[in-house]
């Protein structure tokens, strides 16, 4: 019998930087996996974040581009228009895209660029030390609330897959989570699902990923994935929000859609 | 070729088409809105690419990222949006990408004015973005001197893998001069493959192209300083450009200025001629690399008394005045701003007055 389960050509063969139970390593694999399906590794370009995953450029075999804060969006703008042949996608977190880079995200996804984002929220700044995200939970407690989130002070969570399937611009909108095997199955699809519309030229794709920091959640691995399943979901809903084919689906459609997986 | 009579800012994009530039990302200001609406036009006529961006900060990465690829790409903006597009340009610079930036210059600081000013003199060739880059910084006095700038940028940001700034002011962008654009010119983009981030199958090699601007070893920044250092050391010695203007032995007293204001100067200069009174001009054409050796040697000559620097800022040249002529001679400062342009007689004046109390 052959070996079956094998490091992708477009995954690099390194030690791995991100802390034990980081979902980071799921998400790069999954990418890579794409890649090599589509064999697509040779026109590609990605273009890491500012955070944790700025230098997931090593664990990658094509070429890549390292981003200023929030700003992958525009790089990848620049690049897909001047050379619309290749498959172009940004790897972003939480604080990078929802904070910093609202503007950059919101715009490209407008314009309806024709690249891929794949979104990790993982709900705090990681890099950084943990600090509060935009996407922070309410009372969740972080290094800049200790005392949990408030939101009379600093506003709910943002829903990114929300907020851009709320653009009339048609694109594909999707949140998948690394947190069970099950939803890390539809996590691929979902991504080879957006590199799919990006070769077919027809729409912006996001993919909002939920994922674990244990060590800035001060969590075992395996705590944090309860947690982010408990505490998470709930308020992130999976599913598809929006796709080129459907336009938008009709509110709740996303929290059907996750409670029938 | 024929002249043709432009407006200062559609020669500015002409000359970038003509260049071989298919690529232009753009924020509309004041005084400058007229290159992103004649390219919105213009490129589509030849197969290129204009997008107008959310704001100045996404246009400068916009410009990153088209400028990974290894085609020639520039924008255009005024102060305020130079300032936004400061923290991709100091990216851009540690990345080592060629493009052209070009600032025509309003008055400010804050929103400041629309009318002319030659107020970011100090942003434009001292950073204005974070770290220790240096932009190649061009600085026409003429629509036809913009479009020949223009044309060189590009060329000269694949040279040294540097962006380019042209700095005019409002008055380039805005007065209609003849131009006569040259088509001599090699307009193709110098190769990339060894670092463009264009596709392994584009290069036909199994190697990636990474383009990064984080190093964490001390010791790899530190190199990487160095290198880039050379590059701008290396400008120092092959990109000097300047003008002399009547710079004669017999001058008295030497002015330094560039840009439109040079030219305000020259008719001050030819009048004080006709009084009697020598007076010279150095104009650089480069603002870094700065002429420092060319404002010397004229400083130096033996009738000189003094030196001044005319300038639409509060005193921003001046201060590389001082440092080129390194105390040999006294060096005055004279300027106006906020689109208020020093006249050819308060010029006059003012060299009349320094020269009476230099005697």
């Amino acid at each position: 019998m052959g070996k079956t389960f094998r490091r992708p050509q477009a995954l690099a063969e390194t030690p791995t930087h991100y802390c034990p139970g980081c979902t980071h390593g799921i998400a790069h694999r999954l990418v890579a996996e794409v890649i090599d399906e589509l064999g697509i590794r040779g026109r590609t370009v990605g273009i890491a974040p500012v955070g944790c995953a700025v230098l997931c450029y090593n664990y990658f075999t094509f070429d890549f581009i390292e981003a200023a804060h929030g700003r992958a969006p525009a790089i990848a703008t620049g690049l897909k228009r001047v050379r619309p042949d290749l498959v172009v996608f940004t790897y972003q977190g939480d604080g990078d895209l929802a904070s910093i880079g609202m503007s950059e995200i919101v715009h490209a996804a407008n314009r309806g660029e024709k690249f891929v984002t794949v979104f990790i929220n993982n709900a705090v700044y990681g890099m950084t030390g943990g600090q509060m995200a935009p996407t922070t939970l309410p009372d969740q407690r972080t290094t800049t609330s200790p005392f949990g989130r408030k939101v009379a002070q600093t506003g709910m969570p943002v829903k990114m897959a929300e907020l851009l399937a709320a653009l009339e611009t048609p694109g594909y909108i999707v949140r998948e989570a690394l947190i069970r095997p099950k939803y890390i199955q539809r996590a691929k699809k979902a991504i080879r699902n957006a590199f799919s519309y990006q070769l077919e030229n027809r729409c912006f794709s996001l993919v909002e990923l939920i994922s674990t920091c244990p060590t800035n959640w001060g969590m075992t691995p395996i705590e944090a994935l309860s947690w982010a399943e408990e505490k998470m979901l709930p308020y992130y809903p999976l599913g598809v929000f929006k796709s080129p084919e459907g336009g938008r689906p009709a509110p709740g459609a996303a929290e059907r859609s996750a409670d029938a997986a | 070729m024929a002249k043709v009579l432009m407006k200062g800012n559609e020669a500015i994009a002409e000359a970038a088409v003509r260049a071989g530039c298919r690529n232009y990302f753009a924020y509309p200001i004041t005084p400058q809105s007229e290159v992103a609406e004649y390219l919105s036009r213009r490129l589509p006529e030849v197969g290129g690419v204009f997008l107008q961006g959310e704001s100045e900060v996404a246009v400068s990465y916009m410009i990153f990222g088209a400028a990974a690829t290894g085609e020639r790409v520039f924008t255009t903006s005024s102060s305020p949006g130079i300032s936004l597009m400061s923290e991709g340009i100091s990216y851009i610079a540690a990345a080592e990408l060629p493009c052209v930036f070009v600032n025509i210059m309003r008055g400010g600081p804050g929103l400041g004015g629309i009318l002319p000013s030659q107020a970011d003199y100090f942003q434009a060739v001292k950073g204005g973005g974070h770290g220790d880059y240096r932009l190649l910084v061009l600085a026409p006095a003429s629509v036809q001197e913009a479009v020949e700038m223009m044309m060189e940028a590009f060329p000269l940001a694949e040279k040294y893998r540097n962006p380019v700034m042209i700095l005019g002011d409002g008055l380039i962008g805005q007065m209609m001069e003849p131009v006569e654009f040259r088509d001599d010119l090699n307009t193709e983009p110098a190769p990339a493959d060894d670092w463009a981030t264009s596709g392994m199958d584009r290069r036909g090699r199994d190697r990636r192209n990474l383009i990064r601007t984080l190093y964490l070893v001390p010791s790899e920044l530190n190199a990487h300083n160095l290198k880039l250092k050379a590059k701008y050391d290396r400008m120092r010695r092959e990109e000097v450009r300047w003008e002399n203007y009547a710079v004669d032995p017999s001058i008295r007293l030497l002015l330094v200025s560039y840009g439109t204001m040079s030219r305000v100067c020259r008719t001050a200069i030819d009048r004080l001629r006709e009084e009697g009174l020598a007076v010279g001009m150095v104009r650089p054409k480069t603002l870094f690399p700065f002429p420092r050796e060319a404002v010397l040697a004229a400083a130096r000559q033996g009738e000189v008394r003094a030196v001044l620097s005319v300038e639409m800022s509060m005193g921003q040249l001046v201060e590389d005045v001082e440092w080129s002529v390194r105390g040999v001679r006294p060096v005055f400062w004279f300027g106006k701003c906020g689109g208020e342009v020093p006249t050819p007689e308060e010029v006059m004046a003012e060299a009349r007055r320094i020269l009476r109390e230099s005697e």
